[in-house]
Order: structure tokens, then C-alpha cells, then sequence
């Protein structure tokens, strides 16, 4: 349906300034872009977790699984195995994948399932006012911890990368251009693509001035090599000042869980053929 | 004879599990009926295992106080179950690792004259058992060539060396019958999916329900279904979701602790109206508890699991033959009626095997499921008479599909507003109200003996071979709920009138099942309970059935 309108009819309630506002014009040009490329709309499923990111699922107007927090990467692992002919794109909060969900991530990476992960990390809970998050930087002070946070936060380019991830790039909300770039390249990527989108959030955790002194795109920088790959992940850690790279980390040609199943798939469909066989073998 | 009870023994690891299952095949195929309880301890080596294999000419689904041959590859095998010999009881032994009377097999010298594993103790104490009992030789090699498939040759030649060892001691009378084949509940409850449309099975490793995933996932190298085994229980249910989703009839299995992870993607499926089946065997809780053990107290859980109100469909079949049937019809009336499921099984019926009639194991009719028509109109939870939206997956042309956690409109576009709320919740409750219909238009309670019968017994699960039996020698009526919710209360109630006694059989402390009838307006008067683990054996029911009705 070409002339489908790919924002729907819900009221946007995102704060005025919001990150999410750059990542759904991005996600809004890359579906148009791939629907152009032939992807027809329908074939596209985004799934979302909770939390402000998660409202994505009400804007587009696409196919959508509004999950429950932490759980969204489940979901798009599980729909991409069903019908591996879906383009799933999954976007998660920070809370959502590298807290409540952190396990769900790592394996999915590890099996290689054929998905987009966006993660709208702004580093803070913000629909439940204020929290620090796993990737807010050591000494935050958010509601619950109004003495600071006494721990370090994770590093998720690391993780993925030690996890299994095939493709790894870091997006800003205030780059739209080359955010964009990102997720059509992690979609158009076969296997797991992660996207860790550095996103400001305007109420609780406005970090524009520090991103935008810092952010550089990686230039010169060979994707296929995973030790550069983790040295780039290092080199800044979310937490002391040090330059954020942005752009493509790594990519890998490896087989995807999809592929390794659909080789697997065995071809007797008759139920009842089946079912008499094993009643027999077992008589 | 034309009813015998053999119990075998030995440490973990002696194959004891396989053993069992071989002499319930020895019954088999002469003609009986047979029914196998399997008793272990949650360990890999060591520790004491046994299986008591039941054999009669009638269906059974139970074991006896007392056996009539132990079969004792340890000394534990003897000492421990010095309650379940008779005078006449034959011990049939290793007289290396066992000291007893009866027939000592010297096992550890033919295996070694055989150049033969130790783990082929079982066929050499099988062989002599077979002898014993009268069964004939060509009757066991007939049931190893189909059932011990890895060193058929060595194993068979062991077997004769025990065979040529024992005497006869107790002959059982070979029967005229048909044999049936020989599963466990799990393995029903698979085919019975099989059958019921399965597309895609996903489950994380727990007691009882463990092999049911083995089962299935040999299933899927042959038949095109897909098993899939993640990092966890959430992961399990939010998997079953996204495939349920993208059109799969999808189901999970687990035991109560990974149900307890799997109750926030329950409600999901609730609030959605995503439908998926959920395989849940009990065993002995609270908590870790007797993971090996069996317990009917997750009923209310069952019931209740999951925030918020939504209907569901709990089913909890007794047998092989409605493990079959009604996993079947869970599964299409989840699709039909957009809910979750639960087939609530436990480890009794799930590790149990049975003689297993496929001609009575009839699948009741269920209409199918409501499919919505592909186009822009399309919106997933149209309010409708039923409640009941109908059904489409991704990708189909020109429609928009959106599933959604929170309260949503028609087009699954979240909302807060109250009046679009409350449709949408009551929406849901008619959706309920026609899951009752439909479980009222099915066979959901299962009844037996004549309607003039004084006093009756109600049961549920896996107690249903107990205390068919019980009820059989007593007279009594017999009233098994197969549908546990909806509760089919007019049914209910139509089985219950009259003025005789009703006893409520209930493998928990608070008597579930009892508070539940209690609820519904259905009082009894008096009930029979067990919690430490184990399965009524059927003298104990008979006894304690009698005193309360006494």
C-alpha cells in the first residue's frame, strides 16, 4: 500500500525536545526507503517493549507487538523464526534490554536471529520519572538514588560484542542523518544487528551539550576487524569523558539462526501419518 | 494369574526407567493392560529408583499396596519396599550386590562371560523375571527386538543367560487381547497437540514436563514442527507470543516454578488476546519442593495466574486417552476463543505410562477458529457480539495489525480513556462468557457409573485411574471435572443431585478443587487428601474412601 501514511492518528505524547522525535523520523524514512526497495509495508513488523521509546508501536503505522518491559527482543526473535520472510525491527529502552531484559539480549545476539535491536538509550527511566538506568554513569542521582549511583555502568558495545553480535553501530538523536544510515544498514544486515542510539531525554537526563562535544563518525575504521571493533567499544566506557564514536563498529557474515532452522525443517506435514507412526513404534 | 504387580529396583543410572518400560511391553504383548508408576530422586547417579508396572485385563491407571514379584538390582530394592511383599511375594535378584531369598541371578558373572556392560543387569534380571512369570521366551525376544534397539544381539543373549537361571514361580495367564501401544502421559499430551494443529513448541528443562520437550523435539526431525528450547521461562512465554503472533499455534511447557516466570507473558496473552497453550505439570511445592514428585495443589494458581481479569481455559485430563483428547481440544479451543490455555497435568500422569486405546481417545468437535478478512479496514480487537475479534497474523495485504500489552482500541492503538476501557474489558467477558458455552457444548465432565448410585466420587487429574478403580469396588459414582475454568457448574450440578454422599479426592492440603465446587455452590461431605509426594496406591484410597463414607 504505497499510499499508506506511516504515522497514525495517536496523539504524540513525548515532551517537547525528545530524542524519540529524531529516531521516528529516522524509522519513518527507512521504512518509505525500504518499502521503495521493494519491502512491501506489510511484510514489516516493529516490536517495542514500555517505556517512552515503546510508544513507537502506537505512531507507526505498521504492523506492531507492544510488548511488556523487558520483553520485546523475545518477541522479534520469536516472529522472525515464524516467518522469516518479515522484516522485524525491534526498539527497546535501556531499561528494557540491559536491566529488566538483559538476558533475552545477550542471546539473542548469541543466536544470531535475524533482527534489528534499536536501543533508545537515553541512560535514564523516564516514563517512571527518573531512575538511573544500567548506563547512566557512576555517581547519577536520580530518585532512587539521590545519593548518587555507587556503580559503574555496563558498557552494551562490549556486551554485544562479547555476546555474539554480527553487525554493531552507535546512532546520536541529534545526527539524524547518519542515525538513519544505521538502521537501514542494521536492517539490511543478515543476522543480529544491535544499534545502541545515544537519545537525550529533555525532562531527566539532557546530555546534548556533552554528545555533541564529543560524538565523532568513525572514518577510517575497518568493520570486519573485531579487534578494532572492541577498541573503538572501549574507548569510551559511558561513564568517564573520552571520545563516542558513531557509525558502523562491526559487521559479520555468520549463518542466522533462520537460516540454520530452515536447512533443519523436515518435510512430513500429514498429522495423522505421523501420529501413527509413532503409536505404532511405541505398540 | 490375570493381575500382577512387579516392582523393579535399582541405584540411578542401573536403566531402571527402561527396564520398567520393558516389562510393561512383556504385558502388553500378551494381552494386558498396564500401567507404570516411576519413583526416583532428583539425582544423575546413585540414589535408590524403582517402577512399579501394574499389569490387568481392564483399563488401569494406578498401582497397588503390594507386588507380586521385586525384581531387586540393589539391596535397597528389598529393604526399602519390605511393605509392598505378600507372603508369596517372589524376589527376583542380583545375587551379587543383593542378599535376599528367591531367585538370585548371578549377574555380574554372565555379564562378564557375555564381555557385556554392567548397565545390561536389567536384561539379564528381565530374563529370569520372564521365566518366573511363565512368559514365554519367544515373547521376549520379540519385545526386545522392537524396544531395545542398541545391542539387540548382547542384549537378548544376557536375557537368556537370566531366563535359562530362574525357574517358574507365578504364572501369568497369557490373555486373548489386542495389544495397544504403550505411552506416557507426556507422550499423549504431545499427540494430542500433534493433533489439535501444533505448529511450534517452545520450553525451557523441568520436571515432569521435561520429556515432553525431548518427545516433541525428536517429533520435529522428522515432522515439520518447530521445537525450540531459549534461555528462560519469560523468554519461553514472550517466544510462544511473537510466534502465536505470526500465526503458529504455538505451545509451552513447564512445571509450577518456570509457570511462576511465565505469568507476566500470561497476562500479556490475556490483555493481547494472543492465544497459547501451556503445559503445566505439577509437583510437590511450595518452591523447589519434591522436583520429582507429584502434587495437584496448582489449581488455583492455574486459575488465577496473572495480573488483572481475563478469561482462560484450564483442562486437567486424567488418563492417556483425554491427555490426548483434550490437549487437542485445548489447543483449538485457545484458537478459537483467543485465550490462553493450560492443560494442568502432573507428575503422575506425565511420567505415568499407559496402555494407551486410541479408539477411545476421540478429540471432541471444535469449530474453527474466527479468521479476519486482509484490507485497510482491518483492525485486530473489533468489538464484536462474541467479544471475539477476528484473527489475522502478519503479513496480510493491506492490513494493519497491531497487538498491544496496554488497554488499546479497536486498531490496538493504546488508550486511557474509560469508556473505550471499559468496552474494550467487556469485550473480554463475553469472550468469556462464549469460552463457557463452548466448554458447556463439550464432554467436559467426565462420568461414570449409573446415575442411581448412592454415594459419588469426584476427582481430578491424574487421580481419575485410582479412583475409577475405587469407585468401581465400591459402587460409587464417579464426577471428574475435565474443565476446571470455565467450571461447567450446570453440569456439574446436574451430576451431583440426589441425596447420597459426596467425597471430594484431592492430592493437596486446602482441598482445591473442594473450595472451588464450594464457590460454585456445591458442598460435599467429605474428602480424601494426600501431600507428601506420592500417588494413591489403590488399597489406601479404597480404605480411607470407605471411613469417610462410613
Amino acid at each position: 500500500m504505497s499510499g499508506r501514511n506511516l504515522i497514525t492518528d495517536a496523539k504524540n505524547t513525548w515532551c517537547p525536545g525528545c530524542g524519540n522525535f529524531t529516531l521516528q523520523f529516522s524509522l519513518k524514512n527507512t521504512i518509505t526507503a525500504l518499502g521503495k526497495e521493494g519491502t512491501p509495508l506489510d511484510d514489516i513488523v516493529i516490536v517495542t517493549g514500555i517505556g517512552c521509546h515503546a510508544k513507537m508501536a502506537d505512531y507507526l503505522n505498521i504492523n506492531s507487538f507492544y510488548s511488556i518491559h523487558g520483553r520485546a527482543i523475545p518477541a522479534a526473535a520469536a516472529i522472525k523464526m515464524a516467518n522469516p520472510d518479515l522484516t522485524v525491527i525491534c526498539c527497546a529502552g535501556d531499561g528494557d534490554a540491559y536491566a529488566e531484559g538483559l538476558d533475552h539480549l545477550i542471546f539473542a545476539a548469541k543466536r544470531n536471529s535475524d533482527i534489528t535491536v534499536i536501543i533508545h538509550d537515553n541512560r535514564v527511566y523516564g516514563l517512571t520519572t527518573g531512575q538511573y538506568t544500567p548506563t547512566s554513569p557512576m555517581g547519577f542521582k536520580g530518585k532512587s538514588t539521590p545519593g548518587g549511583t555507587r556503580e559503574e555502568p555496563f558498557n552494551p558495545m562490549e556486551i554485544m560484542l562479547a555476546s555474539g553480535a554480527t553487525f554493531l553501530a552507535r546512532g546520536y538523536t541529534r545526527k539524524m542523518g547518519l542515525l538513519q544510515q544505521s538502521i537501514l544498514e542494521g536492517i539490511r544486515h543478515k543476522g543480529f544487528a544491535f544499534i545502541d542510539v545515544l537519545q537525550i531525554c529533555a525532562s531527566y537526563f539532557n546530555r546534548s551539550e556533552y554528545y555533541d562535544r564529543l560524538v565523532y563518525e568513525l572514518t577510517d575504521h575497518d568493520p570486519s576487524d573485531f579487534d578494532a571493533a572492541c577498541g573503538k567499544a572501549r574507548e569510551w566506557d559511558y561513564n568517564r569523558e573520552a571520545p563516542i564514536a558513531l557509525g558502523t563498529f562491526y559487521r559479520a557474515a555468520r549463518d542466522t539462526m533462520e537460516d540454520r532452522i530452515r536447512v533443519e525443517r523436515k518435510r512430513e506435514k500429514n498429522r495423522d501419518s505421523t501420529i501413527r507412526r509413532i503409536l505404532l513404534e511405541k505398540s | 494369574m490375570k493381575e500382577i504387580s512387579v516392582l523393579i529396583g535399582g541405584k540411578a543410572g542401573d536403566g531402571i526407567n527402561i527396564a520398567g518400560m520393558v516389562v510393561a511391553h512383556l504385558f502388553n504383548r500378551i494381552g494386558y493392560r498396564v500401567y507404570m508408576y516411576f519413583d526416583y530422586p532428583s539425582l544423575i547417579k546413585g540414589g535408590h529408583n524403582f517402577a512399579i508396572i501394574r499389569a490387568a485385563e481392564g483399563k488401569i491407571g494406578s498401582h497397588r499396596e503390594k507386588v507380586d514379584f521385586i525384581l531387586a538390582l540393589n539391596q535397597d530394592s528389598v529393604e526399602f519396599h519390605k511393605d509392598l511383599a505378600k507372603a508369596d511375594t517372589v524376589v527376583v535378584y542380583d545375587n551379587d550386590r543383593v542378599r535376599s531369598e528367591g531367585i538370585g541371578v548371578p549377574i555380574a558373572d554372565i555379564l562378564k562371560e557375555e564381555g557385556a556392560p554392567p548397565v545390561m543387569g536389567n536384561s539379564c534380571i528381565i530374563g529370569a523375571f520372564a521365566r518366573a512369570a511363565g512368559i514365554e521366551w519367544a515373547v521376549l525376544e520379540e519385545v526386545f527386538k522392537k524396544q531395545v534397539r542398541k545391542a539387540l544381539e548382547q542384549n537378548l543373549k544376557v536375557a537368556r543367560r537370566g531366563f535359562d537361571t530362574a525357574a517358574e514361580k507365578k504364572k501369568i495367564v497369557p490373555l486373548m487381547h489386542d495389544t495397544f501401544p504403550v505411552i506416557s502421559g507426556n507422550e499423549a499430551i504431545g499427540l494430542g497437540l500433534i493433533h489439535g494443529g501444533l505448529d511450534t513448541y517452545v520450553a525451557y528443562p523441568m520436571t515432569p514436563t521435561s520429556n515432553l520437550l525431548h518427545f516433541l523435539a525428536a517429533v520435529a526431525e522428522e515432522h515439520e514442527i518447530a521445537v525450540f528450547h531459549p534461555e528462560n521461562e519469560i523468554g519461553v512465554m514472550l517466544m510462544a507470543l511473537g510466534s502465536a503472533y505470526a500465526g503458529k499455534k504455538t505451545a509451552v511447557g513447564t512445571s509450577g516454578g518456570g509457570f511462576c516466570l511465565m505469568t507476566e507473558g500470561f497476562s500479556m496473552a490475556g490483555m493481547s488476546e494472543i492465544p497459547v497453550v501451556v503445559v503445566l505439570g505439577q509437583r510437590t511445592g511450595p518452591s523447589t519442593g519434591l522436583p520429582t514428585y507429584t502434587a495437584q495443589s496448582d489449581l488455583h494458581f492455574a486459575i488465577h495466574a496473572g495480573q488483572g481479569e481475563f478469561p482462560r481455559l484450564v483442562v486437567a485430563p486424567g488418563d492417556a486417552e483425554q491427555a490426548f483428547s483434550w490437549s487437542s481440544a485445548a489447543l483449538r479451543l485457545a484458537w478459537r476463543c483467543q485465550v490462553p490455555a493450560i492443560i494442568l497435568g502432573d507428575k503422575t500422569l506425565c511420567e505415568g505410562i499407559y496402555s494407551f486405546d486410541q479408539a477411545e481417545a476421540i478429540s471432541p468437535g471444535i469449530s474453527p477458529p474466527f479468521e479476519g478478512i486482509p484490507g485497510p479496514g482491518y483492525t485486530r480487537y473489533r468489538i464484536t457480539e462474541n467479544g471475539i475479534s477476528p484473527l489475522l497474523s502478519p503479513p496480510a495485504k493491506d492490513a494493519v495489525i497491531k497487538v498491544n500489552s496496554y488497554a488499546h482500541d479497536e486498531a490496538g492503538i493504546t488508550t486511557e480513556k474509560a469508556d473505550l476501557v471499559a468496552a474494550m474489558t467487556e469485550k473480554r467477558e463475553r469472550k468469556g462468557n462464549f469460552l463457557q458455552q463452548e466448554v458447556n457444548a463439550l464432554p467436559s465432565v467426565h462420568l461414570e457409573g449409573t446415575a442411581g448410585n448412592r454415594n459419588t466420587l469426584i476427582c481430578w487429574g491424574s487421580t481419575l485411574g485410582v479412583c475409577r478403580e475405587v469407585a468401581g469396588n465400591l459402587g460409587l459414582r464417579l464426577v471428574q471435572p475435565i474443565v476446571l475454568e470455565p467450571l461447567p457448574v450446570e453440569a456439574l450440578h446436574r451430576a451431583l443431585e440426589g441425596p447420597g454422599k459426596v467425597v471430594v479426592v484431592e492430592e493437596n492440603v486446602y482441598g482445591q478443587l473442594e473450595l472451588l465446587l464450594a464457590r460454585n455452590g456445591i458442598r460435599v461431605h467429605g474428602h480424601v487428601r494426600r501431600y507428601d509426594g506420592r500417588p494413591f496406591p489403590l488399597e489406601e484410597l479404597e480404605a480411607r474412601v470407605r471411613e469417610v463414607l462410613a
